[in-house]
This record gives C-alpha cells, structure tokens and sequence, in this order.
C-alpha cells in the first residue's frame, strides 16, 4: 500500500492505482470527460487536473500514479480556474443547442459547465468544418458536438475490436471519423450503437424512428402492432429516474396502448419460436453431419460482422432469423390469417434495446413485405412516452395481447449473455434424450460477464461442448480459432455487446460515475433471470401459445412454411467500399 | 472519399516487398511508423490499397494507419506527380505575393498543396523558405528554381514541362 494526503487527508492507495482513484476512495469526486475504466485512459481532455506538490505544472488524475509521500491538491483555485477555462475552451466551438438537444440534462459537458460556472460564450472564434454522417439506417454522427474525448474510437478498437473510426489530420482539423473521411455506411461498422452509450455529449445518436412511428399511428388505414424486446422491461425504468433492476414490463404494456398502438406483443414470445427453430436446427446439424460449431443469429451486429469479415464461416451461422425478424413475420403472416386484417396494412414496429436492429429490419422481407417496418430504442422508447405526457412510475400494470404474448423464461432471459445458449439447451436436451426423467433446466455455467465462457455437457451418452461469447473484441479470437480449426464446440452463442443485450447501444445512458460503480449489467440481467424463476413455463417449446401457431399454422420446426417465414440466409459484404 | 482519386498502379512487385517488410515489422512494438515510412518511400504515397495491407498484416485497424497518415505531414494520400512543384510561403516569398503565384497554380492545375493532377504529370506542394529568398517569390520544379515568379508568368513555365511530356 501506498500512503499519500490528498487535501491533507491521509489516504492508503494500491500501487498503481491513479491519483483519481485514490480520491475516490475516500468520497472526492475529480471530474472527468475522456476517461472511461479499463477502456479510455489517455488523459486528453485536462478536465481532471489536479495540483501535486513539488510539481509546476498541474497533472492529469486519471493517469497520474500514486507515489510514496504525494500531497495532492483537488480544489484549489488554481486547479479550479484551469478546468473552468479547459471546459469553456472545448465550449467554445461546441454547437450549443442544449436546449433541444437529445442529451439536455443528460449530457456530462452540460454539467461540468454548470458545475465550474462556465461562460460558455467566454472565447468566439472559428469553428471547425464538421462531419456530419448520417449515411447508416442506425446512427448519427455530429461533430458539431465532438469534444475529442475520444472515447467511442476507444470503445469502437478496444472494446469491440472494430475499430472502423479513429481521430483524423492535427491541430484545430482534428476530427473524429472514418478512415479516408468514408461515410460510416461504407465501413465494417457493425451498429452496435456502444460508441453513442459513451458518448459524453450529443455528438453521437441513434437515427431516430419516432416520426414514422407517430405518423403510423397518426393513419386510420394501418393496423400498427408493437413488440418489446426482453432488455427493453430490464432498463426502461432507468429512464424514468428509478433505480437500476427495477422490472417494469407491466407498465410498459399500458404505456404502448396509452401511445395508440392496436396490439402489444412481446418479443419474448418470437424468442421462444427462434429456440424451436434453431435447438430444432442444432439438434438436425448433430445428428446429420452438419456444419458445426454452429453459431446463434440472433445479433444483427454479430450478422454483420460475419457478413463483412469472416465470410468462411458463413456456412456456420444458423439459418433463423432473430427473434426481432421472426416476430415482424409472424405478425404479418399468421396474426394477420387469426385477426383477418390485410398483411399490407399492419405497421410492425418493434422496442429494442438496439441499435443494430435498425439497420437489421431491412435484411429480410417475406411475400415481398418487409417484415418490421420500425425499430425504436428503449431511449426512443422513453422520449415518446415523456412527449406524450405519460408518467410511467405512475401507470397500472397491464398483459400483453394474445396470440403472441405469451413467453416462456427461457423466452425472457435472451437479453442477457448466454441466455440464448441457456434457452435452447433448455429444449436441445429434451429432443436429444426424449427419455431423461430429469432433463436439466438451469445452465448456470454460461451465466454472467465473463467475455469467454465454456461448458460442457453430456446428453444422452453424447458430449455437448459450447461456448458462449460477449463483446466483439472477445468474438475475434474464438472466430479465429474456429477458422483455424483449433476448437470443438459444437454450439456457440456471440452477442456483440459486452453483457448481452441489456448493455445494447439503444439502452438508457448512464453517466461516467453510475458506469463506474455499479454493475450495469448484472443488475440488468437479474430482472430476466428472476423473471424466469417465477414464469411457470420455462422451456420454449412447452410456450403453448407457440405449440397452438406451430399446430395450425407452421407444421414442424424447418418445415416448409417454418423456412419461408422464420429463416434467412446470409451473404459475404465486403468490408470496405470505396 | 479523401485522398487520391487516381487509379492505384501499383505492382505485384511492390505488393511483395511491402509485404516482406512488414512480415519483418509485424511482431515488433511500434511497427506501424517505420512501416508507413517504408511504403511512402515504396510507393510514393499511401493510398487506400497500401494503407489496408499495412492495417491487415500489422493487425491495427485502417482507421488508426488513417490517423497516423494524417497527423504526420511526412506521409501523403496523394502520389507525386513527374514534375513536383514547390510554392515558397515563406515570409520573404509571401510578402512579394507568392500566395497570388499560389493561387494561380491551384487555378491552372486543378489541384491543392498535397494533391497531383490526372494526367500524374504536375503535383503541388506549399513549402517553406527554399534558401533563396532574394529571387523571392520563388517556385520550383523537380529543384529547378523560378525566381522573382508572378501570376502571369506561371502559365508558360507549366506549359514549358507540358510540351516536354
């Protein structure tokens, strides 16, 4: 241990550890703009600046060791004035529409000029010729308020291995974008969206898909259907100020028919037909000999990658749509038959916590519609309902709608990492020994954040090896030992988000300091996992709504029909286009 | 897209000695700098081909060999043309009107400081004092030095390398 004084405190510090860290052990609070833990840490912004004894110049916190004997300054005048000019600098050639800006009372510029007493207008002069890119179905990118922190190019390499934008020509040119100043569309962009959940300002933002869903709604000749994604219950609730895994599906329910929709389903549901399908499939490529390890589908961002950068293992991805895709063409094809409305005339629009789904409604269509019409983030979510007054702390719980909200757990817990997995062992096991008296129903072993997790089972005298893979940068290494031939799963799950869906790039933003302390994503995933525990059924294919559509409408798992609506196929994109 | 807009001409050649040189670099810590130095002397520039067989075979993602290109004006995204011009900005040349002998140039030639004409016959560069600064303002070609250059006189100095090809 290390002994130092900060403010005169004596503090005990690791070795190692950074000045800012030591503050904050003992309840001081240095801001921060550019850093984020374990992933931005260069010292860029000068926000951090702190005053250490025998030095002359102020040093960066966030980076700056602690040493044996140090006395640290946090708050004297001189370190006070020096972040107040840092932040009216940065300020000064920031496009200042806080009032309508996305990230109002959101935004950590906002509030570090507020709290240092920023004169926002202190230096005018020139601004710089800013990028604006739109070019994606997914994301906005507006450098008018880029502060350069540079955190979404370290999320984008170092968290996601994709690494698609980074920090282009010097001085006051500087500015973050592609490679060659390319449109974002023209990249291996995957649309994660983790780079706008960094963001500190609102220089980064989903495409926003509220307009075409007010107007559909607005229009008496559609028939517009809503479907929520299982993260979208574990983290909406942040939005209204209430705390991290609190689950508030109920209110969701009536909110969405406060908002005009004509029926409230739930994604979950079309999660549990994506099981019956691929445990179907997986169970198929076992017993026949197929292309394995097989890999889940149900990331849009994981689709795209595959598409653009691993175009050999293409063969591997299962052929079913994603739960979002299943959902659009089940409504559209089957709800339409059971509620005799024109397929034509019913808008699918889906909440996601997502913001790959956006560019992932366009990928299939079936009977030449497409089959989702609109995506909106739980963010997207949220501004709708505070613009439509609705106090959502305040609502009455409510159900979903028949035929498709019904779910089962192993429906609800696809939002967090290695709930797939765990959802189609849940039924794999059943088929591969029809016999068992205790099938096993809980998988604990690909359960929580590790970015690499493996298990093995044996079914039926048979060994069942998977793994189950978060975070991009994690999904680069099995990929490349599968092409190498160096592994032998037989199944493997990959969401591109590090903890699955519930840390999507379309969830709730939360603040530097929140990111830091708490466990986001734990917290997020226990509202599905102990959803699961108290939902009776727990396996997909016992979901006896699915077992109704399956009998009337579907057949069998990979039959016919099952194939026109709930799979797809894939192609090789190229990675850059010129 | 920035950079050049030309067709990239380069050889089979070229491509493999690149490559055995950053199979050489590829392991070492801070390869990319001497890497890009290599290609910019390799090819004359970094257009998008070079600069994705640097990022592919270093393992470092196009947009940081982007970064890197951009940040040092040691390395170009355009390739120099046969006969390099050079502008003097330097204070003695500026104050006698070089940015007017500048502008011109850019007018005549269709390109700025950096970039190279279609036919890869003129490239552009804006350059500091050249050490002569009493023929001030002073242009050069491929080192064959223009004093005393004003914007009239510019049009039959370019037509000069035109006729020779």
């Amino acid at each position: 241990m290390i002994s130092l004084k900060i403010n005169n405190m004596p503090v005990y510090a690791q070795e190692g550890s950074t000045v800012l860290e030591a503050a904050r052990s003992i309840g001081i609070k240095i801001p921060t703009l550019c850093h984020l833990k374990g992933i931005s840490e260069l010292g860029a912004c000068r926000v951090c600046v702190v005053e250490v004894k025998g030095m002359n110049s102020l040093v960066a916190a966030c980076e700056y060791p602690v040493r044996e004997g140090m006395e640290v300054f946090t708050n004297t005048p001189r370190v006070l004035n020096s972040r107040k000019t840092t932040i009216e600098l940065i300020l000064s050639d920031h496009r200042k529409d806080c009032l309508s800006c996305e990230r109002n009372t959101n935004c950590e510029l906002q509030r570090l000029s507020h709290k240092y007493g920023c004169d926002s207008h202190r230096f005018e002069g020139n601004t710089r010729d800013f990028v604006y890119d739109d070019s994606t179905d997914y994301l906005i990118r507006d450098n008018s308020k880029c502060i350069l922190c540079r955190r979404c190019v370290a999320v984008c390499r170092r968290q996601q291995g994709v690494g698609v934008i980074g920090a282009n020509d010097r001085g006051f040119a500087t500015h973050i974008a592609c490679p060659f100043d390319m449109k974002l569309a023209d990249t291996p962009c995957v649309g994660c969206g983790q780079c706008i959940n960094v963001c500190p300002t609102g220089a980064l933002q989903e495409k926003e898909e509220i307009t075409r869903v007010q107007e559909a709604l607005a229009n008496p000749n559609k028939h517009v259907v809503v479907g929520y994604a299982p993260s979208v219950r574990a983290a909406l609730a942040e939005a209204f100020d209430l705390p991290l895994g609190v689950n508030c599906q109920g209110k969701i329910n009536t909110a969405l028919r406060y908002l005009g929709f004509d029926k409230v389903f739930d994604v979950n549901c079309s999660a549990d037909f994506t099981i019956a399908e691929e445990a179907d499939e997986l169970v198929r490529r076992l017993q026949d000999g197929g292309k394995l390890p097989m890999f889940t589908s149900c990331c849009p961002g994981w689709v795209n990658h595959v598409q653009k950068n691993y175009p050999e293992l293409l063969p591997n991805l299962s052929s079913c749509k994603s739960p979002q895709q299943m959902f659009g063409a089940l409504v559209k094809h089957i709800y339409s038959k059971i509620a005799n409305i024109d397929p034509s005339r019913i808008f699918v629009v889906t909440v996601m916590p997502c913001t790959a789904k956006k560019g992932e409604k366009r990928r299939t269509f079936t009977d030449n519609l497409a089959d989702v019409d609109a995506v909106i983030t739980t963010r997207e979510l949220a501004s709708l309902c505070k613009e439509n007054g609705i106090l959502l702390n305040e609502l009455p719980d409510s159900e979903t709608d028949k035929p498709f909200g019904e779910y089962s757990g192993a429906g609800m817990i696809f939002g967090a990492t290695g709930g797939v997995m765990e959802a189609a062992l849940r039924t794999a096991v059943t088929v591969l020994d029809p016999n068992a008296r205790f099938a096993p129903l809980e998988f604990r072993e690909v359960r929580g954040l590790q970015g690499v997790k493996e298990a093995s089972y044996v079914v039926n005298g048979r060994e069942l090896k998977v793994a189950v893979v978060n975070g991009l940068l994690n999904v680069n290494k099995v990929c490349q030992a599968v092409k190498n031939g160096e592994c032998d799963y037989q199944f493997i799950e990959v969401m591109t988000c590090p903890g699955g869906c519930v840390m999507g790039g379309g969830q709730p933003i939360r603040a530097t300091i929140v990111r830091h302390k708490a466990e986001i994503a734990a917290a997020r995933a226990e509202v599905l996992y102990s959803a699961d525990r108290t939902n009776v059924v727990r396996r997909s294919h016992n979901n006896s709504g699915l077992q109704k559509i399956y009998a009337d409408y579907i057949g069998s798992p990979n039959g016919e029909t099952a194939h026109k609506l709930l799979h797809t196929s894939y192609q090789a994109l190229p990675k850059y286009c010129k | 897209m920035k950079g050049s807009s030309l067709p990239f001409d380069g050889t089979p050649e070229q491509e493999a000695r690149l490559r055995a040189k950053l199979d050489e670099l590829k392991n070492k810590q801070g390869a990319l700098m001497p890497a890009m130095q290599y290609a910019q002397e390799l090819y004359g520039y970094l257009p998008f081909e070079v600069q994705s067989i640097i990022s592919e075979e270093l393992n470092v993602p196009l947009s940081e060999v982007y970064g890197v290109a951009t940040f040092y004006s040691q390395f170009s995204l355009y390739p120099k043309g046969k006969y390099q011009i050079g502008i003097c900005l330097g204070t003695a040349c500026y104050v006698n009107g070089s940015q007017a002998v500048y502008e011109k140039l850019q007018q005549l030639l269709g390109i700025s400081s950096g970039e190279c004409t279609e036919d890869k016959l003129f490239s552009l560069d804006a350059t500091r004092c050249v050490g002569c600064c009493g023929m001030a303002p002073v242009m050069t070609v491929n080192g064959e030095v223009y004093g005393k250059v004003t914007p009239d006189a510019v049009e039959a100095i370019l037509a000069k390398y035109h006729q020779r090809g």
